[in-house]
């Protein structure tokens, strides 16, 4: 008994200081000159908790073989993915965390938990991990764009109309936990809601709004975690799990803020019904330009600022951009790229995407910098983007997204915009931006757009 | 029940200096903010390795707990490291 509880005790300093390294490394990760180190801190913050643990395991060989599976399972997915692919593949891995805490309630449901309030845990925990799991999965599959559901279809309705039936059995289920002992049967119900509500809950969501819903996922399964943890009265468990579902928090009110709606709104209204303004059409002549004619501003502009969007990533101009960037620089232009916080399908993709082509993070601006100096820059190409530069967000009152924070394109002396046809953007509304006198509709693939931009350069 | 007060105390001011750590951070990071966090939310591996094995049942749900966490502990820290690495200034 002794030796136990001194093995305990042990194991509670060891976790109180694999908690401090938790904190200290996700602070670090924060900033760019620390981040690689805080990644490190924390994952040897991870391995001490994990070894720690691992003494007084009661099944030590499969123990040991499920980690050896997911090791290299995690290893392969992580080096082999391309950095094109790394929304989804967060929201995967993001996904398996929390099926591991549905996996701890579930199995603790079957240790006859001994009294209400462990019952209670046990049912949030199941939840929480089951919702992010099975919605992690859906946001896999539309980021990957392996799955394509309509919005309206009559599919996505009863999943979503499931996931609100999830969330009062799962209500009901704590409020008569007091009453009555849950049984087996009716705790499988909500496994199964859980799963198939999770799914209802990430489905009606649109890709534009995939940054959002990805950080809100990554909170939840910090929250599982931190619930898992007490449930297991462990303290490592809440506290790394806490700081995650804080870092998931703040992400997603960045990113929402960025688009100028409140959670809410993206999660269960969308778009389509935000809308109650007259939509103005937009009629005018867009005004096409060829890739020499481009050749010739660009190479008598001295400032220059790139915005990508989504387009950016689905054409894969990332490294013919970063050529151009180059070419431009050794042609004495200033050269700088306009970052907006939700450009792309997850928090940070286009920062990402320009670093895999080795641009430097520091000739990458956000709204907030360049918007005051727009009127100095020479050309603003705009690569795929649309929303994120619609004028309306500033002009138009009646706008759907009248209030969005954009870069302001417009204002610059000309604008190039790179598109391959004239559809609208995700927001389903009409870009004035393309009928101004300034700009310039260079259509077709963005990557061929820009290869020709650099061939006439290299001539 | 008084140890439940203690950690829902822990997790609250858990939550309360994660939002004061993380609240400022350059956009350029949010990805791998995400994906470094992503990795720490596998410390439900941890949680995994405490589970109980009186049935089969508990034994194949702590197997797959390990393993699934495991995948979200490797996968999250390799992808976050390598995408770091690619972070260059100027």
């Amino acid at each position: 008994m002794n030796f136990i509880e001194n093995i305990s005790s042990f194991q509670n300093i060891i976790y109180i200081a694999s908690s401090i390294l938790f904190i200290t490394g996700i602070k670090m990760l924060g900033k760019e000159d620390t981040a690689v180190k805080g990644n490190f801190l924390s994952a040897f913050a991870m391995f001490i908790a994990v070894s720690i643990t691992l003494i007084n395991v009661i099944n030590p060989l499969l123990i040991l073989i499920g980690i050896g599976i997911g090791a290299i399972i995690g290893s392969l997915i992580a080096l082999k993915v391309k950095m094109t692919s790394i929304p989804e593949m967060v929201a995967l891995f993001n996904g398996f965390g929390g099926l591991a805490t549905f996996f701890i309630a579930w199995s603790e449901f079957n240790s006859l938990p001994a009294n209400t309030f462990q019952y209670v845990l046990i049912m949030i925990t199941t939840f929480i991990g089951g919702v992010t799991f099975s919605g992690s999965v859906i946001a896999y599959g539309k980021l990957s764009e392996r799955l394509k559901v309509d919005k309206s279809s009559i599919i996505t309705k009863i999943f979503t109309t499931i996931f609100y039936i999830s969330l009062i059995y799962l209500i009901y289920s704590i409020v008569i936990a007091k009453i009555f002992t849950p049984s087996f049967d009716f705790y499988s119900i909500l496994l199964i809601l859980t799963l198939l509500g999770g799914i209802g809950f990430v489905i009606p969501i649109g890709g534009g709004d995939m940054p959002v819903v990805i950080s809100l996922l990554n909170s939840f399964s910090g929250i599982a975690a931190a619930f898992a943890g007490l449930l297991l009265l462990n303290n490592v468990l809440i506290v790394a799990g806490s700081l995650v579902g804080a870092s998931g928090l703040i992400l997603t009110i960045i990113m929402a803020k960025a688009m100028n709606r409140s959670i809410g709104n993206i999660l269960f209204v969308g778009y389509a019904s935000s809308s109650s303004g007259p939509k103005s059409e937009e009629t005018g002549e867009v005004k096409p330009i060829n890739v020499s004619d481009a050749y010739l501003i660009l190479e008598n502009a001295s400032s220059v600022l790139v915005i990508p969007g989504y387009g950016m990533a689905v054409a894969q101009a990332q490294h013919v951009v970063r050529e151009l960037g180059e070419l431009l620089e050794a042609n004495g232009t200033e050269v700088k790229y306009g970052i907006h916080p939700v450009a792309g399908r997850m928090p940070g993709h286009m920062n990402v995407l320009l670093a895999e082509a080795n641009v430097p993070y520091d000739v990458l601006v956000e709204p907030d910098d360049v918007n005051p100096s727009m009127d100095s820059v020479d050309v603003a190409v705009v690569i795929g983007a649309n929303d994120v530069v619609n004028p309306s967000a500033t002009e138009e009152p009646g706008s759907p997204i009248y209030g969005m924070p954009i870069i302001e394109a417009h204002n610059a002396r000309t604008v190039f915009v790179l598109k391959r046809s004239m559809s609208s953007g995700f927001a389903g509304v009409q870009n004035p931006l393309f009928f101004k006198e300034n700009t310039r509709m260079l259509f077709g693939d963005a990557k061929e757009s820009i290869g020709g931009l650099v061939a006439e350069f290299k001539e | 029940m008084e140890e439940y007060v203690l950690l829902g105390f822990v997790l609250i001011l858990s939550i309360y200096l994660g939002l004061e750590l993380i609240s400022k951070v350059p956009s350029t990071l949010h990805t791998p903010l995400m994906s470094g966090a992503n990795a720490i939310s596998g410390i439900a591996l941890v949680g995994a390795l405490m589970l109980g094995s009186d049935s089969q049942l508990q034994e194949i749900l702590a197997f797959l707990a390990v393993t699934f966490a495991s995948i979200n502990v490797f996968g999250g820290y390799l992808v976050t490291n390598r995408m770091l690495k690619m972070f260059k200034k100027k």
